[in-house]
């Protein structure tokens, strides 16, 4: 019998977390913890999973994501209970550029609620992880962190700070055994993208996404792309000199 | 709105798309909705899940377990489920459903609106027989229980109903016990009507899943391949991961064609005739062969394609079949592989259910318009005389009469019918 996993899952409602938690019921014995702002949803969520799986355990947990002394209180709790095997710091909100660009406060929750906020949790995570000498830190970035556009910057501005704080966390674990990896989707089909998905956009699907996430954490890649078509695109979109970029409407 | 097609391609019409994700809120968000129709996986050929101009009430992410009980195998789930989630979570847990048809990509609620069957229909009958209960939402603002001991007539509409009495919200499944994903299975080749129809009867007893190819560019000169098959007593090993395919554009042209078709279907025959025999295979690549390749459906081109599936009482049976082959042959439009079946004897559970004592067989045509639709005329002949029906989750055409023919308990809908919700198809068989 393989020892239980332990998975705390921070904003187990993002769809692409809930479908990473399927697999991971499916795989084998597993004790999760979903911690979530939406409560009911979450729970709705709990109920799914321990009726999929066999030896799974699930419990859930609300808390403010944006409060300083509560993430530390939470995962100082959740890591001496017992070690946790894996964070999934899968938060955030789709932040749409126009609200963003008029509203200061508006640029400020997106900031805060997709960038600060999981780098937090992560750094609280990336401590107790340390002295246990295991564990595995996987954070949902973008594709959209990995270079500004007109369309979005504020939401990627966010997930960019993700994408260097998860740089220096591998950098500074990198001879240790715990694994830092970071996720960047594409634009996938979720509540999130309802309205892409009414224009006609083509998304890849959710189950897809959360599989390449579950084996990028088994195996400890620190950048993901999902799916691997986008680091082809974003390498190109990175190397674009900014007389083309500019010019370009994407 | 966008563009939606079902599993035929035959059109891509724009449809208002709702989609639900929250069980909770679904009350508030169906409510006055209409004219509407629920939408699952799109995996009907037709138009039973198209409401051109109208909405579609998308069930796709309403895919939650609420509960199972693994003494007895009941499962209370979400009506977008598919039934390849529940078969991935419970096989390994000893359960299996006891129904899926052609394809494991359907969703609960699919499966029960069209009262779907499978390769073991003369052992278990429909998909229908084994829901002990479902909550069916109506866009009047009511959610109601029902099922064989509560409100019985309600649920005998709903399953087979086409979505027409109601949004399946959740439904409550007993599953059955298995000991493992093998399956021993047994090929034959025939080369006649009668032959295949006495391997029918003499399978039914001894073997759990039936089904059978049949060649039909060969005219009278019926060939086929009968494949049987049952749970292996002995299960050891994992089964093999199957590898995905798909199918990455759609070609200009059907690739079934004059042309190919006598060679896909004579390489076919002879490579399974000669495969023969018996062999131990994971269940899903046998009962589900195409749910491998994705976006099979392309291959038939940009127009799409029709499936014709009918039913006819085993008495009128063969003779109907050779007619039919003969049409067929004639007309040069065979099908890739065209699928024979026998139904057993256990009566239907819904009103508008498909299945009756008798033999089955669907064939694909791709879309050559008045062409195709000219054949069709002529095979509707012969299943009207032969007191057979059309399969209505593969029906995009048939006319109202046939229907009417073959559904005499369609007049009994009328009284159970959400006024909300109205399709493509109930249009065109039913007036409204």
């Amino acid at each position: 019998m393989d020892q239980k996993k332990r998975i705390v899952v921070v904003g187990a409602t993002s769809s692409i977390a809930e479908h990473c938690c399927r697999l991971w019921v499916q795989k084998g014995p597993v004790e999760l913890i979903l911690v979530a702002r939406n409560v009911a949803l979450a729970e709705r969520i709990a109920t799914d999973l321990r009726a999929r799986g066999g030896a799974v355990d699930v419990s859930v947990e609300t808390m403010d994501f944006l409060s300083v002394p509560a993430i530390a209180e939470a995962v100082a709790r959740w890591t001496t209970q017992a070690p946790v095997d894996i964070a999934l710091i899968a938060h955030g909100v789709l932040s749409p550029q126009l609200p963003c660009q008029e509203d200061l406060a508006r640029a400020h929750e997106a900031l805060e609620v997709n960038g600060v906020s999981p780098v937090l949790f992560a750094e609280a995570f990336a401590g107790a992880m340390e002295r246990a000498g295991n564990g595995t830190i996987a954070l949902i970035g973008s594709v959209a962190g990995d270079r500004g556009r007109r369309a979005n910057y504020v939401y990627g501005a966010s997930k960019a700070l993700m994408d260097r704080y998860a740089q220096g966390l591998q950098h500074r674990f990198a001879a240790t055994g715990v694994k830092v990896v970071l996720i960047k989707p594409g634009p996938t089909d979720t509540p999130m993208t309802a309205q892409y998905k009414a224009q006609g956009r083509k998304l890849a699907s959710v189950e897809s996404v959360a599989e390449g996430t579950v084996n990028a954490i088994e195996r400890g890649t620190p950048v993901a792309y999902l799916p691997r078509k986008w680091q082809l695109i974003m390498f190109v979109v990175r190397n674009l000199p900014n007389f083309i970029f500019n010019r370009l409407n994407i | 709105m966008r563009p939606v097609s079902s599993w035929g391609r035959l059109s891509a019409e724009p449809h208002q798309v709702v989609d639900l994700s929250d069980i909770a809120a679904l009350v508030d968000q169906t409510r006055g909705m209409g004219p509407a129709i629920p939408l699952g996986m799109g995996r009907s050929y037709g138009d039973a899940c198209l409401n051109p101009g109208g909405s579609l009430l998308n069930t796709a992410r309403l895919d939650r377990f609420h509960s199972f009980d693994p003494e007895t195998g009941r499962l209370v789930c979400e009506a977008g489920v598919q039934l390849r989630d529940i078969q991935r979570f419970m096989l390994p847990r000893g359960w299996s459903l006891p129904v899926i048809p052609g394809t494991q990509i359907v969703s609960v609620g699919g499966a029960i609106a069209n009262d779907v069957h499978g390769k073991n229909h003369h052992r278990v009958g429909s998909f229908g027989h084994h829901v002990r209960n479902l909550k069916l939402v109506r866009t009047d603002g009511q959610a109601i229980d029902c099922g064989p001991g509560v409100n019985p007539d309600l649920f005998a509409a709903t399953v087979g109903g086409i979505g027409l009495t109601g949004l399946i919200a959740t439904a409550e499944l007993q599953l059955q016990p298995v000991a493992g994903p093998w399956l021993d299975t047994e090929i034959l080749p025939y080369r006649s009507l009668d032959e295949f129809l006495t391997l029918a009867d003499d399978s039914e007893s001894l073997w759990e899943h039936t089904v059978s190819w049949l060649d039909c560019t060969a005219g009278r000169r019926t060939r086929g391949i009968f494949l049987r098959a049952n749970p292996a007593v002995d299960q050891a090993g994992k089964p093999p991961v199957p590898s995905r395919r798909a199918v990455p554009v759609t070609p200009p042209l059907s690739l079934f064609n004059r042309l190919t078709l006598p060679v896909f279907n004579t390489l076919y025959y002879h490579l399974n005739a000669h495969r023969g025999g018996t062999k131990r295979r994971p269940f899903d690549t046998f009962l589900f062969p195409l749910d491998d390749v994705q976006d099979w459906n392309r291959l038939y081109g940009p127009r799409g394609f029709y499936q014709y599936q009918l039913v006819v009482p085993r008495d009128a049976g063969p003779a109907a079949l050779r007619d039919i082959l003969d049409i067929i042959a004639k007309s040069g439009q065979g099908s890739f592989l065209a699928v024979i079946k026998t139904f057993g004897e256990r009566a239907s559970p819904g009103l508008l259910s498909f299945p009756m004592p008798g033999i089955t067989l669907s064939l694909d045509f791709p879309n050559r318009g008045a062409r195709t639709e000219r054949l069709f005329v002529e095979l509707d002949a012969v299943v009207r005389a032969a007191g057979g029906r059309l399969y209505l989750a593969k029906d995009a055409r048939m006319p109202r009469d046939l229907f009417d023919a073959g559904y005499p308990k369609a007049p009994e809908l009328a009284r159970f019918r959400d006024p909300g919700m109205s399709s493509g198809m109930s249009r065109r068989l039913m007036g409204h």
